[in-house]
């Protein structure tokens, strides 16, 4: 079953062309490469004697070694590992085809110019009904009055529960903090300059604090170990790129949030390997799990780096207990691998049940805080996706020089750090836009839950996140991806209601979706569970 | 007897062993054993060039006018502050904008913009920008517009779309050493300089990159593409549209790319217009207009380097694809997005605002040269940039690198100036310094020159090769045998750190 679905699902076909022995091409265009440096002197000794047969011949054999370099030449994907002078005929037959090309190239023969595998790769239309449910909702967005009849996002996790807060705290002052001094005077060149690329010191102690405001204050962030970045999506990538070189893997608890499969993998080509978790057990994470995973892998031979997990998690909404990242610590410390703990609904909690972050953990315990990286970003808990800033807080500092260097590729605008720094450095404002918030999406999940539940659509039990993870199984025919993904295109194309299937997300039962409901206001909660109540009924 | 050797072998080699496993893996015993990836722990960034380590010395010294008047000057920094004034005059005016007044765009829509494309109305507005300091004889298409955050991930993300790990780029030297890295380092792309050289201005000639192009063939790599940047950082010049056209011939018959970094466009203060790459493409049907790609940024041009500004310019509907994708790791805030559309539709303050920069750089440029002709320093005629190109060969005590570091340190600890050496922008020729002006007042600048006309008329230049070379070889230096004083250079090598930074001369 395990095999099963991870062959079937779009997403794990490998985006890099990861280390492969040398193609058969190879070896045939060192072939005719030498044959040519054998039969051009030949010519001068066929004219000589006038060899009918050989004179024709040996250009029908060139001709022949000719096709089969052009054809080489097209057909050739290019490694990804640099050319390594191994042998010397190897070397021999990489002369003679360079120099062939340039006469070829001067004559205007070559064909078009290409562009590289990696983008290709990445051009390639979407294919993981995430991406095209995001996109089908966005060219047909549902409006109360405007477009009554538009699709219905459920599959973005953004929370919009909060913003007439935010958007209150800008309108009383912005203008102040964006280019005002702290004497209260005009100052641009405090936002209009460099500044440092992995963001502004200042900002980084607002950000720290943030942190800490909404982990529940037991737990202190040091503003040196913080690295900014333009959102977490390229925290992530940067991570990535520090900590696992191509072709290395990470283990990944499922179901996991589908974007990990571009942001992780696309450029470093870096390979994720998933580890299931199931409904038995409310997808709890178990270590035995991971182990196996970890076992299996290295018999293939690959190496695994380390672990990812998102606490709370995407899309369960469930959150790791202590004991649980404990065991994750043991495991990492036997394994000697690395923990990436993605945290970026860390303030995005409601109920009884308390967040712990990877970084208490440590705080309290003498572990190895070398391998402990975390991510956190103000898109979710700030519902601030369009201002970028997402963060990487690590306690190795070797992590920390490079992901510091890597920041200029993902900055921080500066003005809008200017903004962020009064705005989070506002505690009172703070508390009382958290606070709200967690009512708010509490009330939402509740209200949706319930709406769910009328239509006998259970959801499994969460205490975090903007999302619903509900089980339609029982909704399903066949049971297996195609009817989830047949059911997903319904809701879809009949319900005009984007949600994401767990295929989506890795996960190994058929049958659930997530329901982001923070996306919604609470007057269109009944409109939801109508639409889905029509595609049941069909 | 056979066996002692043997015993001796193995033993060598378990040490060799050993002591391999303890260097390469060194990071790995430190960090409790949890290694990190290759990119990491390399140094492929090349942070570690002299152009990086001055910024170090000037952070620890700044040169304030009140605070710190014998601080050390930034002059390594190309930044654009010459307009500043007016973009804060700008922003005082209009300080309602930022608060969503009266704009197009709701906060509810700001707050949550996350998508790729960017805000359709911030691309137009950057479209018609960059049509502008094209002089309008360009036509830039908005859809064809990748928004990135700095040119800096422009030029890595093309890098990404261009080529593979392993091929290469061909780049006219002398060229930013940030190329070195951006372009590098995590894409796994190389770098084949062409050389230029100072008989011509360092202008790119045909045979420089056939050459360049068959090195790469020798070295079996695959060359994707030739990256220009025009107006040139570091020469401060533009690229002529002759030489233009000979690149996109030269491009066309490889079957390779042309990327052309156009950062500095709006600073070409000559009354020779700037002629972008786009124009000449555009105005001909003979290139394949797929194969060219313009990075841009406002961090130059409009001096805001803070706000993130970068933009790829291609007509290939595929690398706009893939470049769009990977933009998601270097997004703009939609906020920096919604206050910059307002300021670059201000079409009056746009062209006042270029035309006062340029003025001002031209009369910078100007008084700058002539300072250092005075005093017998030679520099390259530029007409764009923030920068000067400074030919200080004459001073230096020994031909070679070892020479060009030694005169950097002398200006760096002894001048109190922190200008790039030509090394570090893999230039050919020893002896030339980038000296950048734009991201200070003309008075800051008039210290400068200052400074350099002080040292020079003490003779300081002479007494430094002698201090430099140690007491025995000081005779012979300032008999001016030459021949002893680059031995003596060589000798000393890089780390002749035992220079006393004396007290300014003022």
């Amino acid at each position: 079953m395990n095999h099963s679905r991870s062959r079937r699902n779009p997403t794990r076909e490998p985006d890099f062309p990861t280390a492969k022995p040398p193609s058969p091409g190879g070896s045939s265009g060192g072939g005719a490469g030498a044959a040519m440096r054998l039969i051009v002197p030949l010519q001068g000794v066929v004219q000589g004697r006038g060899g009918l047969i050989l004179g024709s011949v040996i250009p029908g054999a060139l001709y022949y070694f000719f096709q089969l370099y052009l054809k080489r030449c097209r057909s050739a994907k290019p490694n990804s590992n640099p050319p390594s002078p191994s042998s010397s005929s190897a070397q021999l037959a990489d002369l003679s085809r360079s120099s062939s090309r340039s006469n070829l190239s001067s004559r205007g023969s070559v064909g078009p110019v290409r562009v590289s595998a990696r983008a290709n790769s990445i051009a390639k239309p979407n294919a993981s009904p995430y991406y095209i449910g995001l996109e089908r909702a966005s060219e047909d967005p549902y409006d109360r009055f405007d477009n009554p009849d538009g699709i219905m996002q459920l599959g973005l996790s953004e929370n919009r529960l909060s913003l007439d807060l935010i958007e209150t705290w800008i309108l009383e002052n912005l203008e102040r903090s964006m280019i005002g001094g702290a004497d209260g005077n005009l100052n641009i060149s405090g936002i209009a300059t460099y500044q440092p690329l992995d963001g502004m010191m200042e900002m980084k102690i607002a950000v720290a604090g943030f942190m800490s405001q909404v982990m529940g204050t037991t737990v202190s962030f040091d503003p040196s170990r913080l690295v900014l970045t333009s959102g977490a999506t390229p925290a992530i990538e940067t991570l990535c790129f520090c900590l696992a070189d191509q072709g290395n893997a990470f283990l990944v608890p499922t179901p996991y949030y589908p974007g990990f499969d571009r942001d992780m993998k696309w450029r470093t080509g870096v390979e994720l390997i998933p580890v299931h978790c199931r409904s038995s057990d409310n997808f709890a994470l178990s270590v035995t799990a991971l182990d196996q995973a970890f076992n299996q892998a290295r018999k293939r031979g690959q190496r695994v780096r380390g672990i990812l997990i998102s606490n709370p998690s995407n899309p369960i909404g469930n959150m790791l207990n202590k004991e649980t990242l404990y065991s994750l610590l043991d495991f990492a410390r036997e394994k000697n691998i690395h923990i990436i703990s993605d945290e970026i609904f860390a303030g995005s909690t409601y109920g009884s049940e308390e967040f712990v972050s990877m970084a208490e953990i440590l705080e309290s315990e003498d572990f190895d805080k070398d391998r402990v990286h975390i991510i956190y970003g103000l898109s979710k808990d700030l519902s601030l996706p369009g201002f970028r800033v997402g963060v990487i807080y690590s306690f190795n500092t070797s992590v920390l020089a490079a992901a510091k260097k890597l920041a200029r590729f993902s900055s921080v605008s500066a003005p809008t750090q200017r903004i962020l720094i009064s705005m989070l450095s506002d505690t009172r404002f703070i508390q009382r836009y958290i606070e709200t918030t967690r009512e708010r999406i509490q009330k939402m999940y509740v209200a949706f839950a319930a709406g769910l539940k009328q239509l006998g659509i259970e959801c499994t039990k969460s205490s975090a996140g903007l999302y619903c993870w509900a089980d339609m199984s029982g909704l399903i025919r066949p049971y297996n991806e195609k009817g989830e993904l047949e059911l997903w295109d319904k809701l879809l194309k009949i319900g005009k209601i984007n949600v994401t299937p767990g295929s989506a997300c890795h996960c190994i039962e058929p049958g659930w979706f997530r329901c982001c409901f923070t996306m919604l206001a609470e007057e269109d909660i009944p409109v939801v569970i109508k639409r889905i109540q029509r595609v049941v009924e069909t | 007897m056979a066996r002692v050797p043997a015993l001796t072998t193995s033993i060598q080699y378990t040490q060799h062993y050993l002591l391999e496993k303890l260097v390469v893996k060194g990071v790995v015993v430190l960090m409790g054993f949890c290694s990190l990836s290759t990119l990491a722990m390399a140094d492929r960034h090349g942070e570690d060039s002299p152009y990086f380590a001055g910024w170090k010395a000037y952070d620890l010294n700044p040169y304030d006018l009140l605070y710190n008047p014998s601080g050390i000057i930034q002059m390594g920094l190309a930044e654009n502050q010459v307009g500043t004034d007016l973009l804060e005059e700008w922003l005082e005016k209009h300080s309602d904008i930022p608060t969503w007044k009266g704009t197009l765009t709701s906060f509810k829509q700001t707050a949550l913009y996350q998508d790729y494309h960017g805000l359709a109305n911030f691309r137009k507005a950057l479209a018609n920008f960059m049509a502008e300091v094209r002089g309008r004889r360009v036509k830039i298409d908005p859809d064809m517009i990748v928004l990135t955050a700095g040119a800096t991930a422009g030029n890595e993300i093309l890098t990404f779309c261009i080529a593979d790990p392993g091929e290469a780029l061909l780049v006219p030297t002398p060229y930013y050493p940030g190329f070195d890295r951006d372009l590098r380092w995590r894409t796994g792309v190389d770098i084949i300089p062409v050389k230029c050289y100072s008989y011509n201005n360092f202008e790119v000639t045909l045979p420089a990159l056939e050459k360049a192009y068959q090195e790469g063939l020798s070295k079996k790599q695959s060359i994707k593409a030739i990256l220009i940047t025009n107006p040139s950082n570091p020469l401060g010049l533009t690229i002529s549209p002759q030489t233009l056209t000979m690149i996109l011939d030269f491009a066309a018959e490889k079957s390779i790319h042309v990327i052309s970094d156009e950062v500095y466009a709006g600073t070409v203060f000559s009354s020779q217009p700037f002629t972008s790459i786009l124009e000449i493409v555009q105005s001909s049907n003979k290139y394949d207009p797929e194969t060219v790609h313009v990075v841009y940024s406002l961090s130059k041009d409009l001096g805001l380097p803070g706000f993130r500004i970068g933009a790829i310019y291609s007509s290939n509907p595929r690398i706009i694809t893939a470049s769009r994708r990977m933009s998601s790791f270097s997004l703009i805030s939609s906020q920096t997005q919604v206050l910059l559309k307002c300021l670059l539709s201000d079409s009056g303050f746009i062209a006042e605002y270029l035309a006062t920069i340029k003025e001002r750089l031209k009369r910078r440029h100007g008084e700058f040269k002539r300072g250092l002709k005075e005093i017998g320093i030679d520099s390259l005629e530029g007409n764009a940039g923030l920068f000067s190109w400074v030919n200080l060969r004459n001073l230096l005590v020994c031909d070679n690198w070892d020479g060009e570091m030694k005169l950097w340190r002398v200006i760096l600890e002894e001048i109190g100036l922190n200008v790039s050496p030509g090394c570090s922008f893999h230039c050919e020729e020893p002896g030339w310094f980038r000296v950048c002006y734009g991201n200070m007042s003309e008075d800051e600048m008039n210290v400068a020159l200052g400074r350099i006309k002080a040292f020079m008329s003490a003779g300081r230049a002479q007494e430094i090769a002698v201090l430099s070379m140690g007491k025995t070889d000081a005779l012979a230096a300032a008999e001016g045998s030459s021949g002893v004083a680059a031995a003596a250079c060589t000798s000393l090598g890089l780390d002749a750190g035992d220079l006393q930074p004396e007290p300014l001369a003022h």
